[in-house]
């Protein structure tokens, strides 16, 4: 990168930005704690709703989850952003490329999360990951994690169900990925992917001299980031609390156990399968989730529709079949699905 | 000047092309634009991570949508 319009800042003027920053963090906790009384009072009192009637408790929870999602959503997006700035496609093929199976895995699991990655892009990375030695179940390990340990859903999950729940998702989510691409790669697949891309031949060493990022422009990186995705995610967060806001105030109180509860064995596989087509972004999804445990739905039974909403999806196999053969894209399918359906009965069955 | 913007056809990777085509055309040069979504001819070009810009053989960016100016140093450099 030229950035022949930054010149080194003096010492002062660093400080004063990191001070501003704090500040800025400081501001947004002190807003971010007043949202609950503030959804309460726009409710309650200057509204004149009951908070026992239904459209009083669903109109305070969408006051109060709109706004908190929006700005947790914020936060982690620009962190995340900035974290990003500090890893590349090339870097992470790099890393991986002289690795070893097992440890290969678990280490692409954890890249998929930071890598900066877009569904778009999955067939070059593909090819430029198998093509360098990545092994294939590596690169199916990092395939796997990009897009289902998300952090948009996991700053969702946190802000609606808690740490517990998040830290769930995020550890499940990584087995998922490490174990599902370790067993790709044990079931010797390589003759399923389209021979001319293993005509191409390109190495991990080719990339160019590494640059230099100031932190200017990994703050920029950072709220790039924040306009371009709670931009473009607003509207569903804003849908899905919504959704979530009718069934918090009109759907009775344990009305999903029968069908979504503990009790009901097929609601797993049944939601995995319902999952699966599907694409929704995680911001969409995660509010609706929030309602459905509330109303008696079973935690494992929902976490695994969630995951296949966002791990699996039509258009990503319509886009993954340029490179891969059927078979291979129907293992991938079925290697994944039932990693989730695993994790679904793990934590009906734990919690 | 031959250049090429390489990418599936995301916003991202028309957002790409559309920042060269301005920039060629503030720089006043002739330049050849092409867009290339192949994703054979992507990576036989070596390219792996989209949007890219390819200028007369030599990567100048993966990954990411240049900025005008970026553009504007590579066309002139």
């Amino acid at each position: 990168m030229s950035s022949s319009e930054h010149t080194p800042h003096p010492v002062s003027l660093t400080m004063g930005r990191s001070l501003l920053a704090l500040l800025a963090l400081a501001l947004w906790f002190a807003v971010y704690r007043q949202l609950e009384p503030f959804s309460r009072l726009l409710s309650y009192d200057l509204l004149g709703l009951s908070p026992e009637s239904r459209g009083g408790a669903a109109l305070q929870f969408f006051l109060y989850d709109t706004p908190k999602v929006l700005m947790l959503l914020a936060l982690i997006v620009y962190g995340v952003g900035i974290i990003r700035s500090f890893f590349t496609p090339e870097k992470t093929r790099a890393i991986l490329a002289g690795k070893s199976e097992a440890v290969g895995n678990v280490l692409a699991a954890l890249l998929g999360i930071v890598t900066p990655f877009c569904s778009c892009s999955a067939v070059p990375l593909f090819i430029g990951f198998v093509t360098a030695g990545v092994p294939l179940g590596v690169t199916f390990s990092f395939l796997i994690s990009a897009p289902m340990v998300n952090e948009i859903a996991l700053v969702l999950l946190y802000g609606l169900l808690g740490w517990k729940v998040a830290a769930l998702y995020l550890g499940t989510g990584l087995m998922v990925a490490i174990v599902a691409g370790w067993v790709i790669g044990r079931l010797g697949m390589e003759q399923h992917i389209e021979s001319w891309v293993m005509e191409i031949r390109t190495s991990a060493e080719e990339t160019g001299p590494e640059q230099l990022i100031p932190w200017e422009e990994r703050f920029r990186a950072g709220r790039e980031a924040v306009v371009e995705i709670v931009g473009k995610v607003w509207i569903y967060v804003i849908a899905g609390i919504a959704v979530g806001a009718g069934i918090h105030g009109y759907v009775p109180e344990g009305a999903l156990a029968a069908i979504m509860g503990k009790g009901a064995w097929w609601s797993v596989p049944v939601a995995v399968l319902i999952g699966v087509p599907m694409y929704s972004n995680a911001a969409g999804i995660v509010p609706v989730v929030h309602a459905l445990l509330e109303k008696g739905a079973a935690l494992g039974t929902v976490l695994a529709f969630m995951m296949s909403v966002i791990a699996l999806s039509l258009p990503e196999m319509v886009i993954l079949r340029k490179v891969l053969r059927p078979t291979l894209i129907a293992v991938f399918v079925g290697v994944v699905a039932s990693g989730i359906i695993l994790v679904g009965y793990l934590f009906n069955f734990i919690i | 000047m031959d250049i090429k913007v390489l990418g599936p056809g995301c916003a991202k990777c028309s957002e790409a092309e559309k920042i060269m085509v301005a920039a060629v055309k503030e720089a006043g040069i002739a330049a050849n634009i092409e867009k290339i979504s192949d994703f054979q001819q992507i990576a036989k070009l070596g390219v792996f991570s989209t949007p890219a810009v390819v200028i007369d053989g030599q990567i100048k960016c993966v990954g990411k949508v240049p900025s005008k100016v970026e553009a504007l140093i590579w066309l002139k450099g």
